[in-house]
């Protein structure tokens, strides 16, 4: 009875620090809201407004007028979608290659595509920069897209669930009736890699929707920037009139934090496999 | 068969070429059976056709299907990191003519007093946050391992903050932490304490950006960890405690020693990400060109070397000396990087 009780006792402790951690995860969500829909003048009061407020349409038009929102929405998800798409198709068909066949040179090629991994992207910056003045890309979407089409992770990625997953006996199959290379891709390969690709799609949409540093070095001219750029410089110019630019990051978070919550189980499992891997 | 890498005209003969695949294979792998049927069914008549052909050009569909990835790679990643070795020893503004200066520019690196601040500034604000990161992220794994309510909630809730927009979470973090009208300070007042200006004193700055990096990273680490908790068998714990071993014992002569490799993947992860702090500076504190004394922020304290590297060649316009920086910052990484492998390696090997 008395063990009992102290087992209940540490259970509830264990969950006690647990929800303190889980607060402080998601309290910038919360507080984000609450400056959002208040107006700065009930931010800058002491005591502050702890609880949400109606002002958040207000705000929001201020917003619009300061910074061209949807503009930068628009951009953004081109980036992303375009992004994420090549990159699934680019990857997937790579690691097809990769994992089904066996070509002259392929260890080689898939030692480099390992091993260039830990090459950070600011040692090429300049480079790129000077790369798309030459081609006229400065300033233009396809600075980001372009470079971000295909990459080693996720062909390292999805080699691995090809490997295990794509089952030879229905490729052979597939080969008597005459299928080539692309139709195996497409009809026998893809309906089977989709839950790794899944994975591979979210996790570069996000990576593209957040990204900073290219987008503030590319996109040069300021009515064409991504969410990202446009927030940053929105609040360096007005960065006392919180409410406002509160609702911009509102705007630019919420979504994409709701649309993970309702993948998140699933992709966390992946991620974690891939990071251990 | 493989040990020929180099892609082209195999020496081994172009008629022979499909046998020594099928021969020639040291290991039954299943994924190489594919490989064995295909030449046999489509390229073989059409090499009859046109005669003997190279046999690294019969797998020209597998070749497209990676070149993209090679492609883009030359591109914009392997002859861009080779030009930056190049530009590192040319004075150059990106539009006028490069002119060769040899060690010029590592000799002023040397001598620039704003370079070795940015790199104290980048290493400090690297273990403020690094350090309390993964012991936190440990002693949640190990909470949220010890218990079985709950679990799939407190994953989602712990992950959530490493997918968020750190420009957003940046301006989170300014707005909480303002000198005058922040809600920390607000709390600070109500708990009768005196406000702290976080925004201008050198050390509060550093924290600030180090509690956004914590505040962003210590759930996903966490995560990590509890996959490598779970993978540890059940028995040995209770084999333990049979033995009369308390929680922190166990904690620290099994736990800790068994998840060592994962230790060793995160703390190689956050370092290399953890150096490369760039965005919350120059979100927290405008983006001011290098010559001005408060570019990231009072003092220069929130100056890392990634933001004193984009100052000099995109504000500046010193390709020549940003290229300088950029690698010498890549090679303190990477000793680094190569110092805290040593470490963890070798009290692995201590029981």
């Amino acid at each position: 009875m008395n063990s009992q009780n102290r087992e209940r006792l540490r259970g509830l402790s264990v969950h006690l620090i647990l929800m303190t951690g889980v607060v402080i995860s998601v309290f910038p969500f919360y507080w984000i809201v609450v400056m959002a829909t208040n107006t700065s003048q009930d931010i800058y009061r002491y005591p502050p407004k702890l609880w949400f407020g109606d002002n958040l349409l207000t705000n929001i038009q201020h917003l619009f007028d300061k910074m061209d929102f949807f503009g930068s929405l628009v951009n953004t998800v081109i980036v992303a979608v375009c992004t994420t798409v090549l990159v699934l198709f680019f990857d997937s068909l790579a690691a097809f290659a990769f994992a089904k066949y066996d070509f002259p040179a392929k260890k080689f090629l898939f030692g480099v595509l390992l091993s260039m991994y830990i090459l950070p992207t600011q040692l090429a910056i300049i480079p790129q920069y000077e790369i798309m003045v030459q081609l006229g890309w400065l300033g233009t979407l396809q600075a980001l897209i372009v470079p971000a089409a295909a990459n080693a992770f996720g062909i390292f990625w999805m080699r691995q669930y090809t490997t295990t997953s794509v089952p030879d006996e229905l490729l052979d199959a597939a080969r008597i009736e005459g299928a080539g290379f692309i139709r195996l891709y497409w009809h026998v390969v893809l309906p089977c890699v989709r839950p790794a690709l899944a994975f591979l799609g979210i996790y570069t949409f996000i990576a593209a929707w957040n990204d900073y540093i290219l987008p503030l070095v590319m996109l040069v001219n300021p009515d064409r920037l991504t969410l990202q750029v446009a927030l940053a410089q929105l609040y360096a110019g007005h960065s006392t009139d919180y409410s406002m630019v509160m609702s911009g990051v509102l705007l630019s978070v919420i979504p994409l934090v709701l649309v993970f919550t309702f993948f998140a189980r699933g992709f966390i499992a992946d991620a974690t496999k891939g990071a251990l891997r | 068969m493989s040990s020929s890498p180099v892609a082209g005209p195999a020496p081994t003969g172009p008629t022979s070429g499909s046998d020594t695949v099928t021969t020639g294979q040291p290991a039954p792998d299943r994924s190489r059976r594919p490989e064995r049927r295909g030449p046999r069914i489509r390229p073989v008549p059409a090499g009859a056709r046109r005669g003997p052909r190279p046999r690294a050009a019969r797998y020209w569909p597998q070749y497209l299907a990676i070149s993209p990835y090679y492609l883009i790679f030359s591109v914009f990643m392997l002859f861009p990191v080779i030009f930056t070795v190049y530009l590192a020893f040319q004075r150059w503004d990106g539009v006028g003519d490069m002119q060769f200066v040899g060690f010029q520019q590592f000799r002023f690196l040397w001598d620039d007093p704003v370079f070795w601040l940015s790199v104290r500034n980048t290493l400090v604000i690297w273990v403020l946050s690094t350090v309390p990161m993964l012991c936190l992220a440990l002693v949640l794994a190990v909470l949220v391992n010890s218990t079985k309510r709950l679990t799939a909630f407190y994953r989602v809730a712990l992950f959530i903050p490493s997918i968020t927009s750190l420009v957003a979470i940046a301006i989170f973090f300014g707005a909480i932490f303002s000198n005058n009208f922040g809600l920390i300070n607000a709390i600070l007042r109500a708990l009768h304490l005196s406000a702290v200006p976080w925004m201008s004193n050198e050390w509060t700055i550093k924290l600030v950006i180090a509690a956004l990096m914590t505040w962003q990273w210590t759930g996903y680490n966490a995560i990590i960890y509890l996959a490598g908790l779970q993978a540890i068998p059940s028995e040995l714990h209770e084999a333990a405690r049979m033995d009369g071993a308390g929680p922190v014992r166990i904690f620290f002569s099994i736990t800790i020693p068994l998840l060592r490799p994962i230790i060793l993947f995160t703390v190689v992860i956050s370092t290399v990400t953890g150096l490369q702090s760039f965005t919350e500076p120059q979100v927290l504190f405008g983006s001011e060109a290098a010559t001005n004394p408060n570019s990231g922020g009072p003092g220069q304290a929130g100056l890392t070397t990634l933001l004193y590297f984009y100052h000099q060649a995109f504000d500046n316009n010193d390709f020549g000396y940003g290229a300088a920086i950029v690698w010498a910052f890549f090679l303190l990484i990477l000793l680094i990087v190569v110092i805290n492998w040593r470490l963890v390696q070798r009290k692995e090997r201590r029981p």
